[in-house]
């Protein structure tokens, strides 16, 4: 009897597919419709810190370069006030098996995979997470399936993905690649049903937890060498994990004065399931459509519980322009040597900004790097849109309108902070914890556990909640 | 005519226009769900455009119809050099000439 593999069929089996295939039953950390236990899905990895780093020094993941970027910082002091200026850390994260930080997110569910006794594991991703993936399989011995959005209605494929998609080839992967659309997550489920192979997630708390090492690494380096944790420590955001995973790697550290900033490029105005938008994007990844909606509903995710909860990790978050983030790529080139990027490079052009208003003895440190080569470097995207009509020119990068135009600034001192209102992401994400479940009535634990998502006070959770017409039960 | 055990690559259309679900814009409503997808063909022997099945590097069974022979990698540095670009290494290594000296 061969099971029917309708989108609705596929859909409404998917907790069972799920439970199967990531070996957690997620059950069993539900507290209420609203509350669970994060800290315990997290400690139930089973692992310490220094496992963790065991675990993935066999098989060459992190211990990366912090490299002091002495031209860059000396480009801003040029365009700092007397006494401002900090000095910028950059992490050389392409440095490890794959090309970017993702290999410490793979490398603890490949593990975890391979000691379950799966043959293989399958992601759903159209980032270097593929290629991270694929190379721990490969370490490992398992089999590996890569389910990529890469291409429009009419074939085109996004040069960066297509990469991707060669990349994970070339480490062994099989690759499914999709056009645009949600309907994504109905091809990985049949896959995970097809195959019984483990779901190896970028929102696991596998995933999660082996990023920890490398918020763990800057502390300790910075610490040793410089005599203090780092003032600041920048982080490209998209789906939350790589800020979850830093921040509880410095905390472990004992860095507890870091400041964990956020960063995202802008593409407000182009919609991340149109099938028209997705090629008049310049990146795939470390931008607001994913930004903004993961951090104000995490449980989006490909997991019942997503490990990544940025809003519970992160204080400050900006925006940067795509034509900023080109321009930065270029400088880091031409200054320092290190041809990198350029989605990773987000985080390094907001730090760039923040270094010219902060103290010159203060250190800020870009936690990633990743690799880069045909497709994903600036002159192939850009190339790429402008042959699609999207205007390449120098200008204020206050009048890029993402899918229209791409402006590289004029000047250095042209690269701004955009902060995103913090308080208003909070609230979306109470707003969409009560619309996803349709909550009336809210407990004492839901008010904790939301203080424990947003970092507000009870006044603030409690006064959204009953905005949104929740009745609290004490 | 391509035969038995040719690397190829196959496309498929997983879910028709009027299939389509969830809150989508109507550009992506409009046009069908497809997948690509690489493997070794199991036929004895096909052309372009035949409906065929393919055995992918993990030991998958997938059919779709037949697009390429030989599927090699085309994504490049693009056809249309930015010279823009050359203009901001330029630009910056002048401001910091100074510290260099």
């Amino acid at each position: 009897m061969s099971k029917d593999m309708s989108y609705q069929a596929v859909m409404g089996r998917k907790n069972e597919i799920m439970k199967r295939a990531l070996g957690v039953d997620y059950e069993e950390y539900e507290l209420s419709d609203i509350a669970f236990d994060y800290d315990t899905m997290m400690e139930d990895v089973g692992y310490s810190l220094e496992e963790i780093r065991k675990i993935q020094r066999e098989v060459s993941v992190g211990d990366t370069p912090l490299v002091e970027l002495k031209n860059l910082t000396a480009l801003a002091r040029r365009f700092s006030e007397k006494g401002k200026g900090a000095r910028i850390f950059i992490k050389d994260e392409a440095g490890n098996p794959s090309g970017s930080f993702k290999d410490r997110r793979a490398s603890l569910s490949v593990y975890q995979a391979k000691l379950l006794g799966y043959k293989g594991v399958v992601t759903a991703t159209s980032g270097n997470y593929g290629a991270a993936v694929a190379s721990q399989a490969a370490k490992l011995g398992l089999e590996c399936i890569v389910v990529q959005e890469c291409y429009d209605s009419e074939g085109i494929g996004q040069p960066e993905i297509l990469e991707k998609r060669r990349k994970c080839e070339a480490l062994g992967a099989e690759v499914i690649s999709l056009t645009v659309g949600p309907e994504l997550f109905y091809s990985f489920l049949s896959i995970l049903e097809e195959t019984g192979y483990f779901n190896a997630s970028l929102y696991s708390s596998f995933g999660i937890r082996g990023v920890e090492t490398l918020g763990y690494e800057i502390a300790e380096e910075v610490k040793e060498k410089y005599g203090k944790f780092p003032e600041v420590v920048m982080v490209t955001h998209a789906g939350g994990g790589n800020i979850t995973g830093t921040a509880r790697g410095l905390r472990l550290a004992g860095a507890k004065e870091t400041k964990v900033v956020g960063v995202s490029v802008d593409l407000k105005g182009l919609h991340m399931a149109s099938d028209r938008d997705f090629n008049k994007k310049s990146f795939t990844t470390g931008h607001t459509g994913f930004g903004i909606p993961f951090a104000t509903f995490p449980d989006r995710s490909d997991v019942p519980r997503s490990a990544a909860r940025p809003l519970r990790y992160m204080d400050e978050y900006y925006l940067v322009k795509q034509g900023e983030v080109f321009y930065m790529t270029e400088a880091l080139a031409q200054l320092e040597g290190l041809e990198r990027g350029p989605a990773g490079n987000t985080s390094l052009t907001a730090a760039f900004a923040m270094a010219r208003q902060m103290d010159e003895n203060e250190i800020i440190v870009v936690q990633e790097t990743e690799y880069t080569g045909a497709g994903k470097h600036p002159q192939s995207q850009l190339s790429f849109a402008r042959e699609r009509g999207i205007e390449v020119m120098f200008g204020n990068p206050e009048e890029e309108i993402p899918g229209k135009n791409i402006i590289l600034p004029e000047s250095p001192r042209d690269i701004a902070l955009r902060p995103v209102d913090m308080e208003n992401l909070k609230r979306s994400m109470i707003r969409n914890v009560v619309a996803a479940k349709n909550i009336t009535r809210v407990t004492e634990l839901d008010i904790i556990f939301l203080m424990e998502e947003t970092r507000e006070s009870y006044e603030f959770v409690k006064l959204e909640l009953q905005l949104l017409g929740a009745k609290i039960v004490l | 005519m391509i035969t038995k055990g040719t690397w190829v690559e196959i496309h498929d259309t997983i879910l028709r226009p009027e299939e389509r679900t969830g809150n989508i814009p109507e550009e992506t409503r409009n046009v069908p769900f497809e997948m690509r997808l690489k493997g070794f063909l199991q036929d004895d022997q096909a052309e372009l455009m035949d409906r065929v099945t393919v055995k992918t590097v993990s030991g998958r069974l997938v059919s779709g119809m037949l697009i390429k022979e030989n599927p090699t990698y085309d994504h490049s540095y693009g056809e249309t050099f930015i010279p823009e670009l050359l203009k901001i290494g330029m630009e910056l290594r002048r401001i910091l000439e100074v510290d260099h000296e």
